[in-house]
């Protein structure tokens, strides 16, 4: 019986030839991360292991990102958690404001999550970099813990559903587009526990960006991960950043999944995700008037290049509406320099947009743009959760870059067609 | 272990966001969070809240975020366990890591209306509605997780690996 990319990664780690869903098998991990809300709870828990430092001070990763630069005192307490842990243990992978990124932005463009790798991550959205051709999934502050002492971590194996995406990307349709289309497909549990393998002509033509923000919301569908195979653009991507070598796997041809789904893109206009589940997905033209008070551009989810360049190239030479506030967050700070020296700034900047430091912020409700009772807001980020932005009375839509800029320029959920 | 309480009954697709806010999350002390355990989902969930109180809930309890707060706040704030149709998976770990119980049972959450009073067997997986007169069994827990529970979580588990 063949096997799927994900059986093969996690049978290498876990010293097998052969895994089969549903065993439980433990792995050797190749890089372990955790950020300013999740690591503070798993230092406390490591000190109790009571073993004299970290398996690898080169593989545990630690980014202070979510409430920072430092929005409180508790907050700059959990901060200083980490920063002195990165200290005391001589991590070399620790980021400091000034030198960071949002952590699933940041990890790929240093290349210090790699194809073939086994990722664990105390953050949902570990799973982005599936889209390198590594397993990486998401777990909670103890796991972290457990996996910065010894570099291994148990899993089940999850059974695997695979997408074919066919067809050609309509004008203005992204990766996101995609993962939305999908998610409101299967709904917020249609994967749960098993990998979402993507696949298809659809995906080989998105860029790595677009793939990034595809695996990046396998966890809104339940996934333990989402994973695209690597192939020329992957290699492309990695090959001038991986400071170590890596492994490149594939589905075998006759691997066995529980379902395959197909779809045609060519069927699948611009999304937006109403709230308050991020499967609530609708064709843009289907939106209807709904007014907005903010738009946010970036996070984990869309903070990259092509993100921004679809951004400004819709904002160029227009106006944010009046009574709207536009809010845009760079993934890393390589990305705002570059989207600097485009001179993206200033299209963002004249056409009345803020520009942020790279931060989680707003996605999760944290800091820089939050939401009163009653106000909605459009945003390029992955949950529209109750509360998620603010005040639990407030709404987010979930939409592409190319969208957000759209309604911020009309004051309403628009398509970028329909601005002159 | 053998928990008895009332029934506090929520919905599908309970998220992290409901459990616990992220506007809460600069802190990890449990007593804190505990305080604002469930307020989006019930603003009124923390004060009602009592000592060996059950959450039942319908599918994917639990879905979103990875913060290990979610299940830290509903055991400071004293639900004994959560019993739903289904759980996410990266809460499923996390209740199981922090030694939150929790069981999966489609019929016993069709079966148990908000208020009944229940006593819930953990180690058998039984649950019995004293209210209604039923019982339900949940499904059973892998023998590793179970390994897990026997060592008193996966700290203390890994404690005794690591120290040989």
């Amino acid at each position: 019986m063949g096997m799927t990319i994900t059986e093969k990664i996690l049978a290498a780690h876990a010293g097998r030839d052969q895994v089969e869903p549903g065993e439980l098998i433990n792995c050797k991990v190749d890089v372990v991360l955790g950020n300013d809300i999740t690591a503070p709870v798993a230092i406390k828990e490591f000190e109790k292991i009571g073993v004299s430092g970290v398996f690898d001070k080169e593989r545990v990763v630690l980014i202070p990102d979510h409430f920072t630069p430092n929005k409180d005192i508790k907050s700059a307490e959990q901060a200083k958690m980490l920063r002195d842990f990165a200290r005391k243990h001589g991590l070399t992978n620790y980021f400091e404001v000034g030198r960071m990124g949002i952590e699933h932005c940041l990890l790929p463009e240093q290349g210090i999550v790699l194809p073939g790798d086994v990722v664990i991550g105390a953050d949902s959205h570990t799973c982005t970099y599936g889209a390198l051709g590594a397993f990486s999934t998401g777990v909670g502050s103890t796991d972290m813990a457990a996996g910065m002492a010894s570099g291994e971590v148990w899993f089940k194996v999850p059974e695997s559903i695979k997408f074919v995406f066919n067809g050609e990307l309509n004008k203005w349709v992204s990766g996101k587009d995609l993962i939305l289309y999908a998610i409101g497909d299967i709904g917020v549990d249609g994967a749960l526990y098993e990998a979402m393998e993507f696949t298809g002509p659809a995906i080989s033509s998105l860029s790595m960006d677009g793939r990034l923000t595809m695996a990046n919301m396998a966890i809104e569908a339940g996934g333990k991960n989402g994973i695209i195979a690597p192939d020329q653009t992957t290699i492309d991507y990695v090959k001038s950043r991986a400071k170590r070598p890596y492994k490149v796997y594939a589905s075998d041809e006759d691997a066995r999944y529980t379902r395959v789904i197909e779809y045609n893109v060519a069927d699948i206009e611009p999304q937006v995700a109403f709230p308050h589940l991020p499967e609530n997905a609708r064709p843009i033209s289907e939106v209807g008037t709904v007014e907005i008070d903010q738009a946010v551009i970036g996070s984990c989810t869309n903070g990259r290049m092509e993100d921004l360049r679809i951004a400004a190239n819709v904002l160029k030479g227009q106006k944010v509406h009046p009574y709207v506030r536009l809010v845009i967050f760079p993934g890393t700070q390589a990305i705002f320099k570059q989207a600097m020296q485009e001179g993206l700034f200033e299209i963002f900047v004249d056409a009345g947009a803020a520009v942020s430091t790279p931060t989680c912020g707003p996605c999760l409700g944290g800091h820089m743009g939050i939401l009163a009772k009653g106000e909605r807001a459009i945003a390029t980020t992955n949950r529209n959760f109750v509360g998620r932005m603010g005040h639990p009375e407030s709404e987010v839509y979930l939409s592409n870059p190319a969208v957000a800029a759209a309604s911020a320029i009309l004051g309403r959920i628009a398509s970028p067609e329909e601005v002159e | 272990m053998e928990f008895q309480g009332r029934t506090w009954k929520f919905g599908a697709d309970v998220d992290t966001d409901a459990i616990i806010p992220a506007r809460y999350l600069n802190t990890s002390d449990p007593a804190e969070l505990a305080a604002h355990c469930m307020e989006d989902a019930d603003p009124e969930f923390p004060n009602k809240v009592a000592a060996g109180d059950v959450i039942v809930a319908d599918k994917n309890f639990g879905c979103g975020s990875s913060r290990e707060h979610a299940p830290i706040c509903l055991k400071a704030a004293g639900v004994s366990c959560v019993i739903a149709k289904s759980f996410a998976r990266i809460f499923y770990r996390n209740a199981f890591n922090i030694g939150l119980p929790i069981l999966e049972s489609p019929e016993a959450v069709d079966g148990i209306e908000e208020g009944d009073q229940l006593k819930v067997d953990v180690d058998n997986g039984v649950i019995y509605n004293l209210t209604k007169g039923t019982s339900f069994k949940s499904t059973a827990i892998p023998p590793f997780m179970q390994e897990l529970i026997d060592a008193g979580g996966l700290i203390n588990y890994l404690r005794g690996r690591l120290s040989r």
